[in-house]
């Protein structure tokens, strides 16, 4: 999360007198970063600059990496789209089936991605899913792609601005209101422009999310070369023939993709922060 | 020029009973009551942010019980200023009067010449995250009178203050009421406050008699 100026005020460094304390808090700590970096070094170690040169020739896996970032921008735009209102909602108004709602918000995240998948092919089986085909055609289509990521990336993106529009006071928006302003003109005017940071955030966990997805997708959307095939279902195809090679230089491009969304999101909310 | 006539105010587990007063026009009145007696929820239910049961509120003679808070043409700082931090002190002060439409111009001089009262003139460019407690107000108040309300709700604009600054706000407060000529009703419980600034003190043990419940 972006840290913002008032916070950085009460972060000290470790003195003498409990230099114990901070050193057995940073052992612990330092083992799951270990891991993380000592993951990321190992398939680096695994392959070459080549190899990845090699993967990315591919047209299958062009293809792969072009239907990633379309489907996940589409993905974070559609999740954005959804999550403002209903963070919105979830954090200003009060209403009977608020914890009902809450819960069922959750459901994406504590579900198995596998069961997501298998629950929206079966709701397209139903009458009313069966009538949404005749007319747009949605199962193991890129639009089942973005489905599927949609699902589980807006649940994060919900909860993020669930969680911004709460830590904004409420008054912020009231003033504005007596200063003249329109129910849509508090929000639009006052209360977005403030929770810029927690929209950048919500946006690079749905991307993430999206570009991450795997499993729903291979259920409901199928695994075609050159037509639903996203970078995760390309690690699982190469892997599947024996490729580890071409699998692991997918999925560092993956790394790289998700660093470089995480560095430009920090970067902008630090700048924002500063400001 | 503020009639509040037999207020009825539910909140649920606090109800206010018949509130009834007035305030005269260029009037300065202090709201006085202990903590969550309910003094605060009188001032927000005259700005129009929250909802009555029934009665009825009189901005001179125009009924203004149904009004959204935007057309009340009342003023309202809150007790922590409430300044919008994505924007800059002038863009703080201008916000209201861009909502109008005034011409740039207009807007510039009134900023200026507001900023210039309350002695905020180099706070202007400033971001409004690191202001003192001070200038916090001071900025809440110039907002609040850019649009020329004719009645200023102040709700403990002065309780988060060290004892220096309280005076300064004071002196600003009561030049502040003799120029601009307008009505304030403002909620305390600090007996200093109402002794130094008020025309007249209202306590809300008087508004309510028997009849607050919880």
């Amino acid at each position: 999360m972006i840290i913002s100026e008032s916070k950085k005020y009460h972060q000290h460094k470790p003195s003498r007198s409990n230099l114990g304390f901070y050193l057995i808090m940073g052992v612990i700590a330092s083992t799951y970063i270990l891991l993380i970096v000592a993951m990321i070094v190992a398939d680096f170690s695994y392959t070459s600059p080549d190899h990845i040169l090699e993967a990315i020739a591919t047209p299958e896996i062009r293809y792969a990496i072009k239907l990633s970032m379309v489907t996940s921008t589409i993905t974070m735009l559609l999740s954005l789209l959804v999550a403002i209102p209903l963070g919105y909602i979830m954090a200003r108004v009060e209403f009977r089936l608020k914890r009902i709602v809450d819960a069922i918000v959750d459901i994406p995240i504590v579900l198995p991605p596998l069961v997501i998948g298998l629950s929206l092919l079966i709701l397209f089986q139903t009458v009313p899913g069966q009538w949404i085909e005749s007319q747009v055609r949605i199962t193991y289509t890129i639009g089942a792609v973005i489905l599927a990521q949609f699902m589980v990336a807006c649940a994060f993106a919900v909860r993020t601005m669930y969680v911004t529009f709460d830590q904004i006071h409420e008054r912020q928006e009231q003033v504005a209101l007596t200063l003249g302003c329109n129910r849509r003109q508090a929000f639009f005017k006052v209360l977005l422009p403030q929770a810029k940071n927690g929209i950048l955030t919500a946006a690079s966990l749905a991307w993430a999310r999206a570009l991450g997805e795997f499993g729903p997708i291979l259920i409901f959307a199928g695994a075609t070369r050159m037509r639903t095939e996203v970078l995760p279902t390309t690690v699982f195809l190469e892997m599947s023939v024996g490729n580890i090679e071409a699998a692991v230089a997918v999925s560092l491009l993956m790394i790289l993709a998700g660093f470089l969304v995480l560095f430009i999101v920090r970067y902008l909310g630090d700048r924002n922060a500063i400001r | 020029m503020i009639k509040v006539r037999d207020l009825h105010i539910n909140q649920g587990d606090f109800i206010l009973k018949q509130i009834t007063f007035n305030l005269s026009e260029g009037e300065y009145v202090v709201l006085m009551g202990k903590t969550g007696s309910g003094k605060s929820t009188i001032l927000e239910v005259i700005c129009g942010l929250r909802n009555i049961e029934h009665g009825e509120i009189f901005l001179g003679d125009k009924v203004i019980t149904s009004l959204d808070p935007g057309q009340r043409q009342i003023g309202y700082v809150p007790q922590d200023g409430a300044l919008f931090s994505h924007m800059s002190v002038m863009g703080n002060i201008a916000f209201p009067l861009k909502l109008r439409k005034w011409p740039k111009a207009s807007i510039k001089t009134r900023v200026n010449e507001l900023a210039d009262e309350l002695g905020i003139l180099n706070l202007l460019n400033r971001s409004t995250t690191n202001l003192s407690g001070g200038e916090i107000q001071r900025v809440a108040l110039a907002r609040a009178l850019s649009f020329k309300p004719s009645v200023l709700c102040l709700d403990e604009p002065l309780s988060a203050l060290d004892d220096e600054t309280k005076e300064d706000m004071i002196s600003v407060l009561k030049v502040l009421q003799r120029k601009h000529k307008v009505t304030m009703l403002h909620v305390s419980h600090s007996r200093i406050e109402a002794e130094r600034l008020a025309d007249r003190v209202l306590h809300m043990d008087e508004l309510c008699g028997q009849q607050r419940e919880r």
